[in-house]
């Protein structure tokens, strides 16, 4: 392995960083391996080689597929050689070379030999090696023995079976099964980790049939298991065997006394495990929660960052469904604040948020407060979340809460950081009409300092849009028209823009904005002068206190109810002709957006323009679409359409989600449907809605959708009338309706049949 | 398969982040350049804590890494993000205890360097595929050690420090050469 040291203290003074493999090279280490062909094999000088080739390997050198082919024959040689240092370092390098099956071939009869030596090692390894490298065919050549392998008395043999058994099932389950016996026997083993592979590879044999995992899971929660590996597995196991079983709901659930049980075990990754378990049960009780709670608890004071962090993560997730249930760990979470891990802080932190109440909502953020100096910008952003929800959650507390948010707006952060605080204002200012004032000031200020053009732009276009509804609409001016002096060519448009909008939705102010707007037709960029010169001519009235016509609104600020791909598609298909291109015949059809967000269960609220979930333009998308169809034209103004939300399950044949929209007096499902099967033609598509136990809503109109081809989602709308003024709740089950027209590709033969 | 433990790679780096051995069971990382991205994510990540006297956990892009530093070796193992964190940690203290006992207590950059087909072999046999093989150091170093055992010797027979001590050895012999 290293080079003889000569002279040590002299190397020591001058080299700092000395390798053994300082300066190697591919080209000279294949030379070296010539070695391995030599009749009287060398072990040491092999072994060596075999490492420095390891070593090229490991950082990422590649062997063309000659080089590879050519070290492999050699290295095939080595098998001579009687020594087992180098005979394991031949393993190894085997199972790196990945040899194709006619390489194989080579070496087969040698490991084959190795699998049934009398050194044990041998045995394990070449087992190994074998079932690594091995096929179908080979497979079933060397079956007895892996099956003879299984039930060795020697556990590294055994457990070198069983493991290469798990991977062999990927590809060869018919194989494997024949081996149950075998397998099953070495779950008996008493040997620790023996039981843990057989175990291991019984439950993959078996999770087709949930009668013998249901069996398997009952013998072994009664009878001893090993090692805390083999009892983590059987914890898995028994959630998965609690999960599919039925909910009978009569006393305590199966199973249960045996997770309860496990939190008393010696080891730590049993109890934790157990606890998890528990904690993740389906419909879990607060009852049930507790002595795994208590556990977890005693976590967070552990000396362990481990322990700490792995309890205070499932602490955090528990805290999303019963927080009432973890408030007893508040004392210690708070603690945590400090930790000196930073991702054992955030977790606590978060989790706070979720348990605290209000009382506790003003000492939270003041430690916060301390705290988010001290972390990175990743951290910042999930805890920014976390308040976003509870302003949401503790309306009343919006000032601190508000405060707070734009003392942070203010301090050094990244873009995805702003970008987050921002959006928790913006939701703060929709959702708590209080703080609307409050937050458009300090969005206000914020834009006087940003950095950030794009975070400028949505924040002029948000006050567009929010600034006119206020009482007093004048005081935002000034920010704004800052703007059009200090910014870039990208903000100056936008803040034209807003700037327009006030004039268009608050005629008093028409005058001052006229005067300012001039002033904009001298500025240096093209689109600036272009915005300022369209206003000017259509916000009307020149200047007078005059109202703007509503489909003057319209055509400037009004949303492109079309969306922007389908827009593109039919401008590429237009062909110039006397007609000319008429916006009309773009198809509308919204297509779905996926909605899988791994993070966050349940719905993330977004602020500004953030795609895919609800965002200012989807929403603006749907009024249009809404309005569009002649039998919700009188529903009056839309107040608000929720987030999708899934109907089906993943992988279906039909996928549909459905939109709520919020009217006055009606509610409308928007059900968006796709179809996944290519064969498949779907026609007069309904949903057909039992709204038995919804009493006070009544359906008024079905619109169904006439054709869903593959791939290509439409929409079918039911809507229901609704008592309007007062709260009401409603449970809808759904149906999915339609006529079904296979497809079948005809093929013609250019020959006639006789 | 996805309800046993699975780890996703084992990594020793040395103390600026560079490889001394690694190794991958995952395709989350196809080409090496996305592994070298995941590997000096990683280590600037850990760089700047304390990570000597216990072994410490980071989260990121949905996996987690416990970590432990020893000298100018920085030792990392890797779990998808629902995985067992103590178990994970049981891994990583069982590849930094089994390398202490087959480096005789001198676990640095350049004795790992100079044993480095120790550390390959010590890797081998703590996972395979992903999957764990054994986490008790005493063990693990013993199935690395057996290799200078005679052929024949079943390795329940030999003690580690009998194997240590032939392994010893070997070394000497070999230094001397």
């Amino acid at each position: 392995m290293a080079q003889p040291l000569v002279k040590k203290d002299d190397d020591r003074d001058d080299e700092v960083d000395y390798s053994p493999f300082m300066g190697i090279e591919k080209g000279a280490v294949l030379q070296e391996a010539r070695v391995f062909n030599d009749p009287q094999l060398d072990p040491r000088r092999c072994s060596q080689v075999i490492t420095k080739l390891l070593y090229l390997l490991n950082q990422g050198e590649t062997f063309t597929k000659v080089e590879a082919t050519e070290v492999f024959f050699s290295v095939t040689k080595l098998f001579q050689s009687k020594d087992i240092g180098l005979r394991r370092m031949v393993y190894v390098m085997i199972k790196e070379l990945s040899p194709s099956a006619d390489e194989v071939i080579i070496v087969t009869s040698s490991l084959m030999k190795d699998m049934t030596s009398k050194t044990d090692m041998y045995r394990a390894n070449a087992i190994r090696v074998l079932c690594r490298i091995t096929d179908g065919t080979l497979l079933t050549q060397i079956e007895r023995y892996l099956k003879q392998a299984i039930v060795d008395k020697n556990p590294v043999v055994a457990s070198a079976a069983l493991v290469s058994g798990i991977h062999l099932l990927q590809t060869n389950p018919e194989i494997v099964k024949r081996w149950s016996n075998e397998v099953q026997e070495a779950v008996q083993s008493r040997a620790a980790l023996v039981q843990f592979h057989a175990l291991a590879l019984l439950h993959q044999i078996r999770q087709n049939d949930r009668l013998a995992v249901n069996k398997l899971v009952s013998s072994l929660t009664k009878g001893s298991v090993r090692s805390p590996l083999a009892q983590c597995l059987l914890i898995r196991y028994t959630s998965q065997v609690i999960r599919e079983s039925a909910n009978t709901q009569a006393g305590d659930r199966p199973f249960y006394d045996f997770l309860e049980g496990c939190l008393r075990h010696k080891a730590e990754m049993v109890i934790f495990e157990a606890a998890r378990a528990i904690t993740e049960l389906n419909g879990v009780t607060n009852r049930e929660l507790t002595p795994a709670i208590t556990v977890l608890q005693h976590f967070l004071s552990s000396s362990k960052p481990v322990l700490r962090f792995a309890a205070v993560r499932t602490l955090n997730k528990v805290a999303m469904t019963h927080p009432m249930a973890v408030t007893n760990c508040n004392i210690d979470m708070e603690s945590l604040i400090s930790d000196q891990n930073r991702s054992i802080a955030t977790l606590a932190i978060t989790t706070l948020l979720k348990t605290g109440n209000e009382s506790s909502v003003d000492r939270l953020m003041k430690q916060i407060t301390n705290f988010m100096s001290d972390i990175a910008d990743e951290f910042k952003i999930v805890v920014v979340e976390a308040i976003r929800s509870l302003c949401l959650k503790f309306p009343l507390k919006y000032k601190s809460l508000m405060n707070f948010l734009s003392n942070i707006l203010r301090e050094e952060g990244g873009f995805d950081y702003k970008k987050a605080i921002v959006d928790s204002i913006v939701i703060l200012i929709r959702d708590i009409p209080e703080a609307k004032e409050s937050g458009l000031l300090h969005l206000c200020e914020f834009i006087e300092d940003c950095e950030f053009t794009y975070l400028s732009a949505q924040i002029l276009h948000f006050l567009g849009i929010e600034g006119p509804k206020t009482s007093d609409p004048r005081k935002y001016i000034r920010y704004i028209y800052n703007r059009v002096h200090l910014e870039n060519a990208t903000v100056r448009a936008a803040a034209v823009s807003t700037l327009a909008k006030f004039g268009a939705m608050v005629d008093t102010l028409k005058p001052h904005i006229f005067v300012l707007l001039r002033r904009c037709l001298f500025d240096n960029d093209d689109e600036v002068r272009d915005r300022a010169t369209l206003y000017l001519n259509t916000l009307g009235g020149d200047g007078a206190v005059v109202q703007t016509g509503e489909d003057v609104k319209e055509f400037l600020f009004g949303s492109l109810d079309i969306p922007l791909a389908n827009l593109e598609n039919s401008l590429k298909n237009y062909e110039p002709s006397e007609e000319s291109f008429d916006i009309n015949y773009v198809p509308k059809e919204v297509k779905t957006q996926p909605l899988a967000e791994k993070k966050a269960p349940g719905k993330k609220p977004t602020g500004l323009g953030a795609p895919p979930a609800t965002s200012l333009s989807t929403v603006d998308s749907y009024e249009k679409l809404l309005s569009s169809i002649p039998e919700f034209a009188n529903f009056g103004k839309l107040f608000k359409s929720s987030a999708p939300v899934e109907l089906t399950e993943a992988e279906t044949e039909y996928a549909v989600n459905v939109v709520k929209h919020i009217f006055d007096c009606h509610v409308v499902f928007q059900y968006n449907c796709t179809n996944t099967i290519p064969e498949q033609l779907l026609e007069n598509v309904t949903v057909v809605v039992d709204a038995s136990e919804a009493e006070e809503f009544a359906e008024v109109v079905s619109k169904p959708l006439r054709s869903l081809p593959y791939d290509s989602p439409g929409q079918t709308f039911v809507a229901f009338e609704k008592p309007e003024g007062i709260p009401v709740v409603g449970k809808f089950s759904n149906m999915l309706r339609f006529i079904v027209k296979r497809l079948i590709q005809v093929l013609v033969r250019p020959r006639m049949m006789e | 398969m996805e309800l046993c433990p699975l780890i996703k790679n084992i990594l020793l780096l040395d103390s600026e982040g560079k490889r001394i051995a690694v190794k991958y069971y995952s395709d989350d990382w196809p080409t090496n350049a996305a592994k070298e991205a995941f590997e000096k994510s990683v280590f600037t990540k850990t760089q700047k804590t304390n990570a000597r006297t216990e072994a410490e956990i980071t989260m990121f892009d949905d996996y987690i890494v416990v970590y432990k530093f020893v000298q100018d070796l920085h030792f990392f193992v890797t779990g998808g993000e629902n995985e067992n964190e103590i178990i994970l940690a049981a891994v990583l203290q069982g590849f930094i205890d089994a390398v202490g006992l087959l480096l005789r207590g001198n676990v640095d950059k350049k004795e790992a360097l100079e044993n480095l087909d120790i550390i390959l072999l010590c890797i081998d046999e703590i996972v395979d595929g992903g999957i764990i093989l054994e986490t008790d150091a005493n063990v693990i170093a013993g199935k690395v050690a057996s290799h200078s055992m005679d052929a024949g010797a079943p390795l329940s027979e030999q003690t580690i420090t009998q194997a240590l001590a032939t392994a010893r050895e070997h070394l000497t012999r070999s230094l001397l050469k």
